[in-house]
């Protein structure tokens, strides 16, 4: 299924989770945040946290800044 | 002498306040930022770079300074709730530099967007520490909002045009239970110094550092001017004179 990490249209498995999606971007998870469709998903969560189709994943981490 | 800042029950013993963007590498950062003696740092929450080599969260993190994010980029309150919520679940902190900017070519605050997301984030148990207008009243509204600190601009991000309006400064100091931290526009050391002789209670900079040729000396020059002003504030400045006033007592012959 497609699925739309920071952006761009990207190939999951169905019944991929948030866990999986922020490993296609991210090989750390330290320092990361993840939101499925502007909400945000607890670390906790990420595992059982399942998304659709279509849905819009955002994978966070802290840069330089202000 | 003792004379910790504190924001939210929280004890700093610096009074500079230090950002991060601008740096040419984590290394320069990093000797600017044990230069400056900063005990708070902000950092900007952005897509995760697979390219990206080091950290600069691992940065702070090796110094034990306190990492604050900030919602840098951010238009609409929405925007920056978010921001603020992705930042706390990264970072394990609930504090938060609260900036809504209103457009690209001015980078100043959208008074209405900000209160809005101040009253949100206070509410959802965040420490917020908003960037505004140096404008007296919106700072008492966001005080009344229940924001831990006030930080009005001396003049605009990344400008160095240093305390604009020293006045509205003084204004916002005389009114505030809360702590003043001035930030932006800061561009040398005697800028910092006027903010705090005008009596805020920390400075927030990171260009003036960031971008000088040589970032670890400013950023010494920044920690000392910083304190210089701090102490210049609690000694209490001499009147302004038209006149002179001899220092000597005149000769009595």
């Amino acid at each position: 299924m497609n699925v739309i990490i920071n952006g761009r249209v990207r190939q999951l498995a169905h019944g991929a989770t948030v866990a999986q999606a922020v490993m296609a971007v991210t090989t750390t998870t330290c320092g990361v945040a993840a939101a499925l469709n502007d909400e945000v998903v607890s670390r906790a969560a990420w595992d059982a946290t399942r998304i659709a189709e279509g849905d819009r994943v955002e994978v966070l981490t802290a840069v330089q800044g202000g | 002498m003792d004379d910790p800042l504190v924001i939210a029950g929280q004890k700093f013993t610096s009074r500079l306040i230090m950002g991060t963007g601008g740096a040419p590498s984590l290394e320069v950062l990093g000797q600017a930022l044990d230069a400056s003696g900063t005990e708070l740092t902000t950092v900007a929450m952005r897509r995760v770079d697979p390219a990206a080599r080091g950290s600069v969260f691992e940065v702070l993190r090796a110094r034990g300074i306190r990492p604050l994010p900030n919602t840098a980029g951010c238009h609409t309150a929405g925007e920056a709730v978010l921001t603020a919520k992705m930042a706390r679940e990264a970072l394990g902190t609930d504090w938060v530099k609260l900036e809504v900017i209103a457009d690209e070519r001015t980078l100043l605050p959208d008074p209405i967007e900000l209160l809005d997301a101040a009253e949100l984030l206070v509410a959802d148990g965040f420490t917020v520490l908003p960037y505004t207008n140096d404008d007296p009243i919106l700072a008492r509204r966001l005080e009344q909002a229940g924001c831990a600190a006030v930080m009005p601009l001396g003049a605009p991000i990344g400008s160095g045009l240093g305390v604009r309006n020293p006045h509205n400064i003084e204004l916002i100091v005389g009114a505030a239970a809360v702590p003043v931290v001035l930030d932006a526009g800061i561009g040398t050391a005697s800028d910092a110094a006027v903010a705090m002789e005008l009596g805020c209670d920390a400075v927030l900079l990171a260009t003036a550092v960031t971008r000088a040729q040589r970032p670890d000396l400013m950023a010494a020059a920044m920690r000392d001017a910083v304190r210089a002003g701090r102490l210049a504030y609690l000694a209490g400045r001499v009147p302004r004179r038209r006149y002179a006033q001899a220092s000597t007592a005149p000769p009595s012959h």
